[in-house]
């Protein structure tokens, strides 16, 4: 195994997913088979080789710290599903 | 004479003589599509009222200096596009009410240069798939046989284009989203070189490998798109500042000192053999027209896909952490705690699929596998990179099929998602590498399906690939060919 159900949940928890029993059963077998597949990767010695995260050299990207026009408020909060006129509402937190 | 038939630059002429007029070639290609689409089922929005409007100021403009290739040309749009004021899905249920309050920067290059939009295209959820199937809007058929898909995740822009439900199409390319549904479809699919094009308003997968890229009926119409989408953006800071040839330019006769690579490792087991003497005899075209041809090694290419289902899951898994239920799409009014509502939108909103891949993400990123994963995978995409530099060295493209096999049964894969994976086996290095590709239509399958041949080239040398395309498809009847839908 490479993978088990326990860990499938744990790691649902923290992308914030909720999966039912059988959701996690099929899940799990085939995320199994999945990293079964990726454990291919162990075949290369990687030893030394620098990682690459882009494919770019692209170094920092800066700008002059301008004020420039924003998207209005009332714009920015249209799409919320729960708002007033100047904030997203969400369930209690504290 | 049917106007949806036409190709951009066609068009082009017959509104420079006043033949035709951008409201006729709309209403044209509505009704197009509304005699073909219960067949294909492409669009998932379509605004006729605003692409009518946007056709009337087209052809106010065309009599102007400044109207361009693309003034007056109906466009579909690959759903995962930002569009002010028209509905944004991602293909996703989590986004069903979204309307974007700001245009991708894509957008608004096509805007400018006069483009109408008629609508937003099918797509899998979050550009995540490759057989259209994962969208939560209905999956779009191949105009060549309905019973088969029409490949993913751009796969209602390349039904749409294939189908002449609209001139041209949007789409975007993460591990072969427009280069394989173009070659299942046969349109011309390109992804441009990572950095080209802005990706400002794109609904981000996977940020390092995402490009977007036009889908066309011929690749003179490609090269257009190409010079008006391409260029830096400083709402991408990936974006690249360097000068954009006029594309057009590629079009010309000859390959004479074009030397062709031959990848020895796309023409390995599972090739379909129809599928292989296609390509082999589109390269004998290329030689025809001029070219040389070698043979090269990419070794690293039997790794490709394992590093990309780490690599894209573990951007996604982070990209998609912000549809939450807080600011955008839907939520699920009942949670009680802050925690509750996050996880209940999630999971409502979210398809299998995209569900299977933020799991992978979080796993390979999660502490004490990152090493094993994420490294890992980062470090052979090293490798992947350096065997392109290598074979760059020897020659000016790289040749191949597109796809081992042509389309697939509806249904058919739907239960395996690791054999779908592996069927993008010879589309995601380019991605990993960062470097442009392209699918050209070069035959049809004893069975009435497409195959598409690709090629690529190194960073900032889509030229090449224009030019060894156009001399292709000179040489090939297949642009004339038209499903019989």
């Amino acid at each position: 195994m490479n993978i088990t159900e326990k860990e499938v949940l744990a790691v649902a928890n923290l992308a914030r997913l909720k999966l039912d029993p059988a959701e996690v059963s099929s899940m799990t077998e085939q995320l199994d088979r999945i990293l079964g597949y990726v454990a291919k990767l162990n075949e290369i010695n990687t030893d030394g080789v620098e990682a690459t995260s882009h494919a770019q050299a692209v170094t920092n990207a800066f700008r002059e710290d301008e004020l420039k026009e924003s998207l209005p408020r009332s714009e920015a909060l249209a799409n919320a599903p729960k708002r007033n006129e100047e904030a997203f509402i969400v369930p209690r937190v504290i | 004479m049917n106007l949806s038939a036409l190709s951009i630059h066609e068009l082009n002429s017959l509104l420079a003589q006043k033949k035709t007029s951008s409201i006729e070639i709309t209403k044209a290609v509505f009704d197009r599509i509304s005699s073909k689409e219960e067949k294909v089922n492409a669009y998932i929005t379509l605004d006729q009222e605003a692409a009518l409007l946007q056709a009337e100021k087209a052809d106010k403009r065309l009599g102007e200096k400044d109207a361009g290739s693309l003034c007056g040309i109906p466009f579909s749009i690959k759903d995962v596009l930002c569009t002010r004021g028209l509905r944004t899905t991602a293909g996703s249920k989590i986004l069903e009410p979204f309307i974007p309050p700001y245009n991708a920067t894509v957008i608004e290059k096509l805007k400018n240069a006069g483009a109408v939009i008629l609508g937003k295209v099918s797509m899998d959820e979050f550009a995540m798939g490759s057989a259209n199937e994962n969208c939560a809007y209905g999956t779009p058929k191949n105009p060549w046989n309905t019973d088969y898909i029409c490949g993913g995740s751009s796969g209602g822009s390349a039904a749409s284009v294939a189908a002449d439900e609209c001139i041209a199409s949007l789409g975007s390319d993460t591990g072969g989203s427009i280069r394989q549904p173009a070659s299942h479809c046969s349109v011309v699919g390109l992804k441009p070189t990572y950095g080209r094009v802005s990706r400002f308003g794109l609904i981000a997968f996977a940020s390092s490998l995402d490009q977007i890229g036009p889908m066309t009926k011929d690749v003179e119409d490609c090269a257009l798109v190409l010079n008006a989408i391409s260029g830096y953006d400083p709402k991408d800071s990936t974006s690249v500042k360097k000068d954009i040839p006029d594309f057009r330019s590629s079009l010309t006769d000859g390959l004479q000192g074009m030397m062709v690579g031959i990848p020895r490792e796309y023409f390995g087991e599972g090739l379909d053999p129809e599928v292989k003497q296609a390509v082999m005899a589109s390269i004998d075209k290329l030689k025809d027209a001029g070219a040389q041809t070698c043979e090269v090694s990419l070794p690293h290419t039997e790794y490709g896909v394992a590093a990309y289902y780490i690599i894209a899951p573990a951007e996604a898994s982070s990209n998609l952490a912000r549809f939450d239920g807080v600011r955008y799409g839907k939520r699920e009014m009942d949670a009680e705690s802050l925690i509750d509502m996050y996880k209940e939108s999630r999971s409502a909103g979210f398809g299998d699929e995209v569900k299977r891949r933020i799991i992978i993400g979080t796993y390979a990123l999660s502490s004490g596998y990152y090493d094993a994963y994420y490294k890992k995978a980062s470090q052979v995409r090293t490798l992947i990179m350096d065997d392109y530099k290598k074979a760059f060295s020897q020659c000016d493209i790289l040749v191949s099929p597109v796809t081992p096999t042509p389309a697939w049964k509806i249904g058919e894969k739907s239960h395996d998602p690791l054999s779908i994976y592996l069927s993008d086996m010879l589309t995601i290095p380019a991605n990993l590498a960062g470097i442009p590709a392209m699918s050209v239509p070069c035959a049809i399958s004893k069975l009435g399906l497409p195959i598409g041949f690709q090629i690529q080239a190194s960073h900032f040398n889509e030229e090449a690939l224009i030019k060894a395309a156009h001399n292709l498809e000179q040489r090939l009847d297949m642009v004339n060919k038209k499903p019989n839908i």
